[in-house]
């Protein structure tokens, strides 16, 4: 396959992707908030409400787009872009399977950070741009909390690429080949406090895309809709897909770098066509065994206080991850054989 | 207990009465609670005519029912607890309210709420305090009259800050004037309403 | 506009209006915010959104009339309200009520506040961002609005008590109805606790935030719940019995600590004590009449005022009735709880962070047509 028409093809995969597992993730998670809560859930468009994204799609981009008085219109309208698509950027280098994978670069890790860092600069420029107090506070909230889990974050992803060599996804995957007590998340042979790291790291990844119980950006009943009460019709919309494409982002980061990403759990490939399939439905399984968590996590906790998510990160999180990477280094140079 | 207790303290608000010369001495409880109820000096018309005089005795009758001696002294009222729900009436004039209050807090006693009641007739509006507390029960009601043109009371919003919210309210629906509250602004009507609608007189 | 509110422009702080339209208010309440950042330096509640001078109403139309208003200003415990409205009016007439339609006053009522807790219970933890428990607390109040639908006729605004009485009899299955949700809530009470009481963000959000003192509630005149979160023992059913309370065998929570979780454990376990008083009356309930055997027909209360008081799911609910010997009320004073619990709101959130006094307000449980009236 030639090179540039497997990069059309991949936008075209990542754009439908993107916009549908927006679409039909907030449907997940209206049927499991409503199984959890012990009723239906959305069910009159279409079978099952399959087709309520759509309805709802419509009806979002069928709005005005409606400027308030007083906002400062081209951060107001970029804002949303900006939240948006990094996170369909981030997809390039996802590997969803060994071979399905747009761009295998070798700074994949660091490219999704880079990409995952802009997220919170789009919602503080749309807070600040929307000219509206709640916004702003929410806006303010944003930064400091996206600052103060970046770094737990990133010190747990160093302690990762200290045992895998590599920043390069698809590579972390494959070191992980074999039975699932490779997986990294069970390999306490390469760093004793795997599982804690994987908790840091999932628990980061939750309150750097603004999921409950860290929904702080948003905090409906303290903010209304915070950053983005001013946001009408499709600027609410996109915002709300880059949300989500933000939690999958998330959730994939989690399954490639502890749970395997595309292997299966036992040592069985196959080659082609099937073997894509075979990788990428291993990888969805997880992802979304993943995102489901996640609702699951949103309708049963309530939110925290903004100081005690401040507290769970300096005071908790940073320096367990810390004093995690100095045993992972500890163990690769003292206890090599290991 | 506390009941005679709070009796005896309050009944020390009639003693330094300046004018206690106005009250007549031959009165009965009728022209005692008339003339203590009434702003001193101010001799209002109404007053004079019967039907306002036989309205006040009928209800003095009625509180003191309990109470039997006829020719009560002015003072706190202890009341029949079951027929009236609360079990001391103390009818002050407006400027003891606050030294009232002041005796109601050292007892620990709560507000409960203040109100107003309009007596066209006699051109008095009344403001009536209740009171409660918390471990013994005892239903205190403070009430006061003042001149219905000119009605003003002092505030006791700075010993019980709850009568805030309840001297503003009573000044919405009857103009009674709380001097010295620190905010008398329309708090349930819209904020530049210049109508008291619990007056009687009040046409929508 | 406000003469208490002022703001220093030189000064880093900004005025924030929480309301009319604001999720956390449960209603049209606005609350005018000085704030320094997320600290807020001074908080001051707007209310009459939805005045709608019911005390006025009290005073054109007779005695009867005013009945249905009653369901109308507290429209989650709509019953106290009922009750507190005709045993005042019968101590002013004098009217004799029959025992077993005391009873049936005291089961409704009760079932009434189980119903608002659980309402309140959810909205509560709305507030704090769980959305779940919700649906839960709605599901079990169905069930108890179910129930007195089939007694009262009326599913939120309740009319069912008359002087001297009750509208309707109850029968077996509405007996039986309420037994069979007794036991059921029962059951689902372990579930509210593991789920939310002990749920640690809970009990950080909620532990040692917004404290009232026990001298703060009584300068501020709270009852209720409130009162009883700040250590202070009074129920207005224990403490000034009346109807059929002072035979029937029930605790009154109190916890000392005066934070939102106090005021929040005093309400579950008032689900409890009422449950417990329900089922004492169901025991009790005598055979009888439900209204006096001569028909109450025109209320006519001798010259004088009266005052009687009852304890609703929010606080001491008052009326305060003046008479002229007339077929309506000279005056009617309704004393709401919640407007005294509201009007402490500005000293206690003096310095708190915004989520904090959103917890104290939900932990207040306000009802704005009560408080507006």
């Amino acid at each position: 396959m030639p090179e540039w028409l497997r990069v059309i093809l991949f936008i075209i995969f990542v754009l439908s992707f993107a916009g549908l597992n927006a679409a039909y993730l907030v449907w997940c998670e209206r049927k499991g908030a409503g199984h959890i809560q012990r009723r239906i859930g959305p069910k009159e468009v279409g079978p099952f409400g399959l087709l309520q994204p759509l309805a709802d799609g419509a009806k979002l981009m069928s709005k005005q787009l409606f400027l308030p008085k007083g906002v400062d219109p081209i951060l107001f309208m970029v804002a949303p872009l900006m939240v948006m698509v990094p996170a369909i950027m981030s997809f390039c280098v996802i590997p969803f399977s060994e071979t399905f994978v747009a761009r295998e670069i070798n700074l994949g890790l660091l490219m999704i950070f880079a990409f995952a860092s802009v997220n919170v600069l789009g919602l503080l420029l749309g807070s600040w741009g929307s000219a509206n107090k709640y916004a702003l506070i929410a806006g303010a909230r944003c930064v400091s909390q996206n600052v103060a889990y970046e770094i737990p974050m990133l010190i747990t992803t160093i302690t990762m690429v200290m045992v895998t060599n590599t920043m390069n996804l698809n590579e972390i995957v494959r070191s992980q080949a074999g039975w699932f007590i490779h997986w990294h998340i069970f390999r306490l042979d390469m760093s004793l406090l795997m599982p804690v790291s994987f908790l840091i790291f999932f628990v980061c990844s939750l309150a750097e895309t603004n999921r409950a119980p860290f929904d702080m950006a948003e905090a409906e009943s303290e903010l209304i809709a915070g950053a983005y009460t001013e946001y009408p019709g499709m600027g609410f919309g996109v915002f709300f897909m880059g949300e989500y494409a933000n939690i999958v982002i998330g959730c994939a980061l989690t399954a490639i770098l502890f749970l395997g990403g595309w292997q299966a759990p036992i040592p069985l490939n196959f080659g082609g066509f099937l073997g894509v399939l075979w990788g990428m439905s291993w990888f969805f399984l997880k992802l979304y065994a993943l995102i489901f968590t996640v609702i699951w996590i949103r309708w049963t906790y309530p939110r925290t206080q903004f100081y005690e998510l401040l507290n769970l990160s300096w005071k908790v999180l940073i320096p367990i991850s810390l004093f995690n990477l100095i045993l992972t280094a500890l163990q690769i140079k003292i206890f090599p054989w290991l | 207990m506390l009941l005679a207790k709070i009796k005896e303290a309050l009944q020390s608000l009639y003693e330094d009465i300046g004018d206690a010369a106005e009250i007549p001495a031959a009165a009965d409880a009728v022209a005692a609670a008339a003339t203590a109820a009434a702003p001193e000096a101010e001799t209002l018309p109404e007053e004079a005519t019967p039907e306002g005089e036989e309205s006040k005795e009928e209800e003095v009758e009625e509180t003191a029912a309990a109470d039997a001696p006829a020719a009560a002294p002015p003072g706190p009222k202890e009341t029949d607890y079951a027929a009236k729900g609360y079990h001391l009436d103390v009818e002050l004039k407006p400027e003891k309210i606050p030294a009232a209050a002041d005796i109601l807090y050292r007892e620990n006693f709560f507000i409960e709420s203040i109100t107003g009641v309009d007596w066209i007739d006699e051109q008095q509006l009344e403001a009536v305090y209740d009171f409660n507390h918390f471990d013994e029960l005892c239903r205190v009601v403070i009430r006061t009259r003042t001149d219905r043109n000119n009605p003003e009371v002092p505030t006791i919003s700075h010993i019980y800050q709850g009568a805030n919210w309840h001297e503003r309210e009573t000044h919405d629906f009857f103009g009674i004037k709380f001097s010295g509250h620190p905010n008398l602004e329309p708090l349930l009507l819209p904020e530049d309403a210049d109508f008291h609608p619990l007056l009687k007189d009040f046409k929508a | 506009m406000n003469g208490t509110l002022q703001q220093d422009v030189n000064q880093e702080t900004f005025t924030l209006n929480l309301g009319p339209q604001h999720p956390a208010t449960h209603g049209v309440l606005r609350v005018k915010l000085v704030m320094d950042g997320e600290y807020i330096v001074e908080a001051e509640p707007v209310l009459g959104y939805i005045h709608r001078m019911h005390e006025k109403m009290g005073e054109n139309r007779t005695w009867a009339k005013f009945l249905p208003n009653c369901g109308r200003m507290d429209y989650l415990s709509a019953l106290s309200y009922n009750h507190g409205y005709v045993a005042a009016v019968e101590r002013a007439a004098k009217i004799e009520v029959p025992e077993r339609a005391e009873y049936i006053r005291v089961i409704t009522v009760e079932l009434n506040r189980i119903s608002s807790h659980l309402l309140w219970f959810g909205a509560f933890v709305l507030d704090l961002g769980g959305f779940t428990p919700l649906l839960y607390a709605f599901d079990d109040r169905e069930f108890i609005l179910d129930l007195l639908e089939s007694v009262t006729g009326s599913r939120l605004t309740y009319c069912y008590f008359r002087f001297g009485g009750v509208y309707n009899d109850i029968d077996d299955a509405f007996i039986a109805g309420t037994r069979e949700f007794i036991k059921k809530q029962r059951k689902r009470m372990p579930m509210y606790d593991a789920l939310v009481t002990k749920n640690i963000i809970l009990i950080k959000r909620l532990k040692e935030i917004g404290p009232i003192s026990k001298d703060m509630a009584r300068r501020y005149g709270a009852t209720g719940p409130v009162a009883r979160g700040s250590g202070i023992n009074y129920d207005v059913r224990k403490h000034e019995p009346y109807s059929v309370y002072p035979e029937l065998d029930f605790d009154i929570p109190v916890y000392e600590e005066g934070d939102s979780m106090a005021r929040y454990m005093v309400r579950m376990d008032e689900i409890e004590q009422s449950m417990r008083i329900i089922e004492q009356a169901l025991d009790k309930l005598p055979e009888g009449e439900i209204k006096p055997k001569k028909a109450v027909k025109m209320v006519k209360p001798e010259k004088g005022d009266y005052y009687h008081a009852v304890e609703a799911a929010r606080g001491s609910f008052g009326v305060r009735l003046v008479s002229d010997g007339k077929n309506q009320a000279y005056r009617l004073k309704l004393r709401s709880p919640t407007y005294s619990n509201l009007s402490l709101y500005g000293e206690a959130t003096k310095g708190m962070l915004l989520p904090d006094a959103l917890a104290l307000m939900g932990s207040l449980d306000l009802v704005i047509p009560e408080i507006d009236r």
